[in-house]
This record gives C-alpha cells, structure tokens and sequence, in this order.
C-alpha cells in the first residue's frame, strides 16, 4: 500500500514537471491591469492565405475611466496555424501592444482574438477580423489594381490618385458588403462584362467583355466578394482551421 | 511466480507436437492482425468520417454518388507524379464544399490546373505515394521533402512558368529582387541553360577619388544604409581597420579623369529657390528620391537617393558629372542633360547644400601607408568588391558565392541549421538572407536590409529553383522571354542613349517601365506635335508624378530624334495616312461628340473640355487632335491592348463607323489658339 502512494506521488510530480514546462514560455508578469482592450489599428486587413498582414495588429489595454494602462498582459489567439509575433506580452507606455500577425492556409474570414485579464483575473477579448484570399482572388486583387481600383476606391495614394471624385455617379467600393452582397454573382458579372448601361447603370462603368477573359472577370468576382464588409453570406469558410 | 510460468512453458512446449501447434496458433494470430492493421488505417478513419460529413447536406446524393472508398491514386507517368493524396483529402474536387474548412475534406481553391493532369506534389511537395499523414506532410529518415508551407506556394509556379506570371506577385517580387539586389553579381543561376543576369548596374570606382573622400567612402563602406537608408549596397560589417585599409586601396587605386578634378568652371551659386525650381523642372525626382522633413523617402529609385549627397561628392565632379555623366560613367541610366553652365552652378549648389555634417564628422583618417593599401586590396579581393564595381587592376572574380541554381531542392542533409531553426529548406534560406554570417564564422556575405515581405519574396523566387523544375518535361514549360538587347541606329541613336532614353522608355523590348512603350510611337503621334514635346516636354496624364524630364535639345537634335522616331518606330498594321488630319464634316464631328459622352462615357476617363470634364486617368484630350495620328486613333479605339498590352483603356468592339465617327471628333480637338502658336 505504501509503495502505492510512493509511486502516485512521484509520477504526478512527474507530470507536473512536464506540464509546467508548457507554462513557462508566457510572458513577463502583467504589472497593470485594465477593464477593456480596444484596437488602435489593424484590423480588416487582406493578405493572400499563409502571408504576412500588411500592417501589425495594435491593440490598446484602457481602464474603467478610458485611460490607457501599462504593462498589462495582451494574448492574441486565432484560428490553428496562425502566427503571432509576438503572441503576448505586456502594453507599453502608450496603454498598447502590437503583433505581426500571419495566416495559416485558408482562404476566408479570420477571427482574431486579443485578450487582457482585469484585476480579478477576469477574460477581456477583442475580436477582430481579418481576410485570407486564395489564387483566384489574389489574381482578381491583381485585376483590380489594374483596371478597377482607379475609379472604385475613393482614396488616393501618392502613386495613384483616385477618379472617385471625379465621377457624376459614384462607383461603390468593392468592400461596400451593404450594397454589392445584395447583387448576385450574375449581376455583378453582367456589370464587369457588359458595363454599367446593361443593368441600367452608369455607362461610365465601361464593358470589360473583350479585355478580361472569364476567368479574369471570375477571379474578380471571387475578389469583390472577399473583401466585403459586412462578409458576402455565400462566402466559404467563416473561421478557416487547417 | 516464476514455477507457474515454467509449468505452463511445460504444458505448452511439452514435445514437438504441441510445439507445433502452439507456434502454428500464433502465426495465424499474426496473419489475422495484418489485415486488421490495414482496416484501421488512418485514411479509412478519414474516409469514414467524410460519409457522415456530407449525410445532412442537400447534395449528399451527389456527393455519395462521387465518392469512392480505398486508396485513390493520381498518376501521372511524364510527369513522374504518384500521388494518393485524393484518399485522405476526399472532396478536393467538390464544389460545394467551399464552405468546409474541417481539413482534409475542404474543395482545393480554384486555380488554373486541373489536379487530374499536373497532380498535387508538383505543387505543394511532400511524398505523393504515401497513405499516412505523417509520411505525407513531414520530412521522414527515407523522404525528406516535407509538405511546403502555403506561403511559398508560389514557388511552385515558377517551375514551368519562367516569368512574371498574373496571381504570383510573390514569386514576381522575389525574382526581381533576384536581378535587382546584386545577388546575381555574386551568385550564379542558370535555370534551362540561360543564365540569369543582374539588372542593376553598381558604379565603376576606377576613378572614384575624383568623385568622393577617402572619409566618406569610409563611413559608406562601414554602413551604407547610415548614409541613405535606401543604399542597395549592404553591410559587410568591416572593423574600423578593415574599411580603412580598403578606403586607401581605392582612393590609391583610383586613375584620374580629365576634367573631372578642374577647377570649377562656375562657382556654385547658392540659391536655394532656384536649385529647387531646376531640380524640380527638370524632374529630377522621377530617378531620385529625397528624404523630407517628415523623414519620408519620396522620390523614384532608378537613380541614388540624394538627402546627404553634399558630404558624398565634390563639388568640381558633380558639375562634371552634370554636364555629362556618361563620361565618368559610360553605361549611366542617368540622361545628359544638355544644362548650361548657369544652370549647372545653381543645380550642383542646391544639391552640395544636401549634406549631413554628423556624417563624416567623427572620421579621423590618418594617411595611408603601404601596408594599409596592401592590404586594402587583400580585403577588396577577398570579399569579391569586384563582383559587382569595376576596380582597376582587379578581375571580377569567379564562384565567389556557391551557385543556387537548384537551391529549391538542396538536402537537407547538406546544410548548416543555426540552433532553435526547424530543419526545413524555407526557413534555412529565409534564415541565411536574413542574417547570412550568423550561420559560420568566416563567412563573406554582407548584411542585407530587405523587409520580412522582401525575404519571403526572395525564398519564394529561390525555392521554384528546384530539382523538378530541371527535370519536368519541355511541354509543360513557359520558359523566359529574355529581354532583347535592341539599340536604336545611327546618328539619333547615339543620341539617344545620350539621353538614356531606354532608362525609362521600352523600344522593341528593351527599356524601363517608366514611361510609354515607344516602338510604334512614329505611327502614333504627328511629327510637329513630336517636336514641340521634345522641346518642352509636357504630361500628358493628370494624374502622373513622374514625367519626362527637359533635356535642353537644339533644334538640330530635336529635328534628328523626330526624324528617326517618325521613320523607325511605326506599326506596319498602320499606314499613317489612310486617314486625315483634318476636313472631317461636322455631323461626323456631332455624331462622334454624342457617342463619346453618351454611348461611351469616355469622359469618366478624359478630359475634352477642362470647365465640364473631369476625368483623371487617360491622357488628356484637349489638343488630341494635334497630337495624335487620325489612323492611329481608330486603330486603338478598335483595339487599345493590341497597340499597348496591358493598357487600362478597356477594348469596346467598336463598330467601324463608331469608331470612325469618335476618331472625327477627336481630330477636331486641336487645342487652344495660343498652345497652337506656341509651336
């Protein structure tokens, strides 16, 4: 009997010893504590499936009154196979921690979370989302820098300034989920092919039938419905896990 | 407990007979767990759990309908594919499993193969005939290929398709940096008997010491990018001794030349407003780029960036070198500006008052003994200077750097890890040009500063260099256009690389990016309208930054340029006059008027009239009529990608008397009185 117990207490030491291990790796001790955790910049971001965010996540820990905290924990999790650099550590002197964040392989909506504990070591999660595209909608991101984004993206960047502006009706945006989720995929093709005029639209949206081929204007579609905001109910996988 | 055991021994080996038996009731034992070993196999496990799986869906008839049990199997004998991947990875070809992302049962991305006929290995690696997922997807002690991660996916591209490829900005970014960085200076890659060759061209120093110090050579080669922080020269991480000896042995190796070393022939005038005005009038910043207040890099990358360019060069060289660069430098993508002595005096002034005094400020050299130079030139050949500059007394030298022409299937077993780096291929090369002499001491490869983006780029471009790529068969290969070595002729010819042109403009596949494709711009353009632009270069584009800078031509040259552009570069589908400049009637005119705006909508484009239109992206038609050709007009309008691929002007299949009809309208656009005597 008493050999019994001898053996019980030394293998759970054992297992306790292994287990610890995992432990350890965290981060330095949280020497704040605040009540929410909002996000500074980041979010709703594409990248092809597997590749880096353009930008790092930046998430700011407040406390009860809106002011920032230092040095309390931030964890980031997400879907099996996304990488975070780093995956948590502590806010700095602004109240905010930042990670580079990269998807795993598939293509969709990417859940990501950031968590802070409160003072009684209560979860506070921000979500946020983030887009994967596969090759047929990093080929139609390549389309629409090409021949689309010129007029449908009102913001204009030091090499390439935006028509939006200049334009009697205004075009949507691509990631404008509120309007374009409501056309159908025979619709929003009709348009790329045939032009604005075929669906009573603005004949300033010429046709596209004889400069994309249709599997460029597929590529497009896929790419238009990617990128929605608010997501396109059709679209694939909501939170992909590889 | 040991005498129970021994009895039974007894009983069951008592003589021959129940030995027999006994030895015969275990082989059969171990013949009847074979097959059971076989029955729960992992993929069965996987197949089993599919069929629940699509059971609810509204399709599952269909489904069920395609679904077929045991090892399912590709192959693909020319191109040397086995794969059984499809018996795990069951719905790989539904499409209406989009929405499944439980792994390994979600429908492949669409993408321009079928798996039927390239298979899956040639794209994502791992070991095609294996039936466990371990074999498959990792590096095991008989196979170590393991199952390449989705980020370099683009690699795989770059095996058949040898360039740049729509959907693969990865790999396309990669091979540029390839060609761009100096990487090719040093290292060789042939892919399919072609070599692959740089695309920069870094300066020649035989005559260095006329252009620059013995101390900011010093400072420069200890950290370029402290200097400019876009410097494409890396780090080669010398010690203070180091990069003074090898700034002694290039200063005493450098030749002078004459001219450059005269006195000045105006002094520099420091007029800042004016410097401003010419370096901005003569679009300066379409190569160059300057760092601002802000402390952003604006500018182009052809060129250097010039925010310290005053602690860099002399004053005497750089009013050489702006009167006529091609003397220090023959093959220069900097043009000869034709700039008058003036003009030199106020440009080389605004630029030498660009300088950094922190810079060269703490650099205290002693003058150079012998012994510093010897050695200078020891440490110059040593790390290969030469690969890239030209040096006096120096050969390029060979196999300085291993050869990577099949780096994207080296083995594993070959390679050096640094410690705490999983053991794969990707994160070796990724590792290796992030920090390239952590790996051994010793070693000569420089420190370069890309971003994490440009790594991967890289990797991607390095790993499609791999051994199938070398073995595929012809068939499916693209292989890679080579870009022609096309120069212009003759007199305007030499003119013409005097102006560098092709630095910016393409002829006949050779050129730049940077401006419009010329090789039929004699079929495009009408011969006065040609020579007023050379003259006075104008945009055309709204919306572009960068333009054509002003060369100061003579009339003569200006005359010979538009002789030999108008002669040479035509469009034999073109004949210029088929149509005329001018006479078209007005309901042609009227016609072509209502279908531009309404049929059209051209003018969500362009602008025809400056007050209404407001169209930002195509050239500016306002004075088109004087411009352009009226036959070059109808032809593009039936077919802009045929006279520029790519072009953003989307093609409308015109009808011939549309187009005629808008091609009238556009010719009676002959801009305003005074632009019209201004020619």
């Amino acid at each position: 009997m008493k050999r019994t117990v001898t053996v019980t207490i030394v293998f759970s030491f054992l297992v306790a010893g292994c287990s610890r291990k995992h432990q350890s790796a965290s981060t330095a001790k949280p020497t704040g504590f605040g009540s929410a955790i909002v996000e500074s910049s980041g979010g709703k971001q594409i990248a092809a499936a597997g590749r880096l965010l353009p930008q790092p996540i930046v998430v700011q820990v407040n406390d009860e009154k809106g002011n920032s905290v230092t040095g309390a924990i931030v964890e980031f999790s997400g879907p099996d196979g996304v990488g975070f650099d780093p995956p948590s550590g502590l806010t700095d002197t602004s109240g905010q921690f930042t990670s580079n964040v990269s998807l795993n392989n598939g293509a969709g909506c990417y859940e990501i979370v950031a968590t802070t504990y409160d003072k009684s070591r209560k979860r506070v999660d921000l979500k946020l989302q983030e887009t994967g595209l596969d090759y047929q909608q990093v080929l139609g991101e390549e389309l629409n820098q090409q021949y689309c984004e010129r007029c449908h993206n009102p913001e204009s960047t030091p090499e390439r300034v935006s028509n939006y502006d200049n334009l009697d009706v205004k075009p949507h945006a691509f990631s404008d989920g509120d309007f374009l989720n409501r056309m159908s995929d025979d619709d929003l093709t009709a348009v790329i092919t045939h032009g604005g005029a075929a669906l009573n639209k603005s004949p300033q949206m010429p046709p596209y039938e004889f400069t994309l081929s249709k599997s460029d204007i597929q590529a497009l579609l896929a790419y238009i419905r990617a990128v929605s905001d608010p997501p396109y109910h059709g679209r694939g996988s909501v939170i992909p896990k590889y | 407990m040991s005498g129970k055991f021994q009895a039974l021994w007894r009983t069951l080996f008592a003589d021959s007979i129940h030995a027999f038996g006994v030895v015969s009731v275990v082989l059969l034992f171990l013949l009847a767990i074979a097959p059971a070993k076989n029955h729960f196999s992992g993929w069965r496990r996987y197949q089993h759990a599919y069929l629940p799986l699509i059971h609810d869906r509204s399709d599952a008839l269909t489904l069920r309908r395609h679904f077929q049990g045991g090892i399912q199997q590709i192959w693909l004998p020319d191109l040397e594919v086995v794969d059984r991947c499809p018996t795990c990875h069951v719905g790989l070809k539904e499409a209406s499993l989009a929405d499944v992302s439980t792994q390994p049962f979600g429908k492949h991305p669409a993408i321009p193969h079928k798996s039927d006929e390239f298979g899956c290995v040639i794209c994502h690696r791992g070991q095609g005939p294996a039936t466990t997922v371990s074999e498959a997807h990792y590096s095991t002690l008989a196979w170590e290929q393991p199952v390449l991660p989705t980020k370099y996916i683009q690699s795989s591209c770059g095996q058949c398709h040898q360039d740049d490829l729509q959907g693969t900005p990865l790999l396309n970014e990669g091979r540029q940096l390839l060609a761009q960085s100096g990487c090719l200076h040093c290292h060789t890659i042939r892919v399919r008997g072609t070599t692959l060759q740089p695309t920069d061209d870094p300066p020649p120093l035989t005559h260095v010491a006329d252009k620059t110090t013995r101390e900011w050579i010093y400072a420069w080669i200890r950290d370029p990018q402290a200097y400019a922080s876009t410097a494409k020269m890396p780090n080669f991480k010398l010690s203070d001794d180091d990069a003074r000896d090898i700034s002694a042995f290039l200063i005493a190796d450098s030749t002078p030349l004459a001219g450059d070393t005269l006195s000045l022939s105006q002094k520099a005038a420091s007029d800042p407003t004016a410097g401003a005005t010419l370096y901005g009038e003569s679009f300066c910043a379409t190569c160059h780029a300057v760092q601002n207040a802000a402390g952003n890099v604006v500018g182009g990358n052809i060129g250097p960036e010039l925010t310290r360019i005053g602690s860099k060069v002399k004053p005497e060289w750089l009013q050489e070198w702006l009167r006529n660069p091609r003397i220090y430098d023959p093959t220069t993508a900097m043009p000869h500006y034709r700039f008058a002595d003036q003009q030199l005096a106020t440009l080389s002034g605004f630029l030498m008052a660009k300088s950094d005094s922190d810079l060269l400020g703490n650099v205290h050299l002693d003058p150079a003994t012998p012994e510093q130079i010897a050695h200078g030139k020891l440490l110059v050949m040593n790390y290969g200077c030469a690969s890239c500059h030209q040096i006096s007394g120096i050969k390029k030298p060979e196999n300085i750097a291993p050869e990577l022409s099949r780096i994207g299937s080296k083995s594993i077993n070959q390679l050096l890890f640094l410690p705490g780096m999983p053991h794969t291929l990707p994160d070796y090369i990724t590792g290796k040009i992030k920090t390239p002499r952590a790996f051994q001491s010793g070693l000569k490869m420089p420190q370069f500063s890309f971003t994490t983006e440009q790594i991967d780029a890289l990797t991607t471009a390095l790993l499609s260099l791999s051994d199938r790529a070398r073995t595929l068969p012809p068939s499916v290969l693209l292989a890679h256009t080579a870009d022609s070595n096309y120069e212009p002729a003759g007199k305007a010819g030499g003119l013409m690389r005097d102006l560098a042109c092709s630095s910016c403009h393409r002829i006949n596949g050779h050129g730049g990016d940077l401006a419009p494709d010329l090789s039929l711009e004699g079929s495009a353009v009408q011969r006065p309208w040609l020579q007023a632009f050379l003259k006075n270069p104008t945009t055309l584009r709204p919306a572009l930054i960068r333009r054509m800078p002003r060369f100061n031509l003579t009339d003569s040259e200006i005359s010979q340029l538009s002789d030999y552009i108008m002669t040479v570069y035509q469009s034999p589908a073109i004949d210029r006059d088929s149509m005329p400049l001018s006479g078209y009637s007005a309901g042609q005119v009227e016609e072509g008027k209502q279908l531009f705006y309404s049929k059209y909508g051209c003018q969500a484009c362009h602008i025809v009239d400056p007050k209404a239109d407001k169209g930002y992206i195509g050239p500016t038609l306002t004075a088109v009529g004087s411009r352009l050709n009226a036959a070059w007009i109808y032809a593009w309008l039936k077919d802009p990608q045929t006279l520029r691929p790519g072009s953003m002007e989307p093609r409308r299949q015109m009808s011939d008397g549309d187009a005629r009809a808008i091609t009238a309208y556009l010719m009676s656009l002959k801009g305003s009185a005074r632009q019209e005597a201004g020619k």
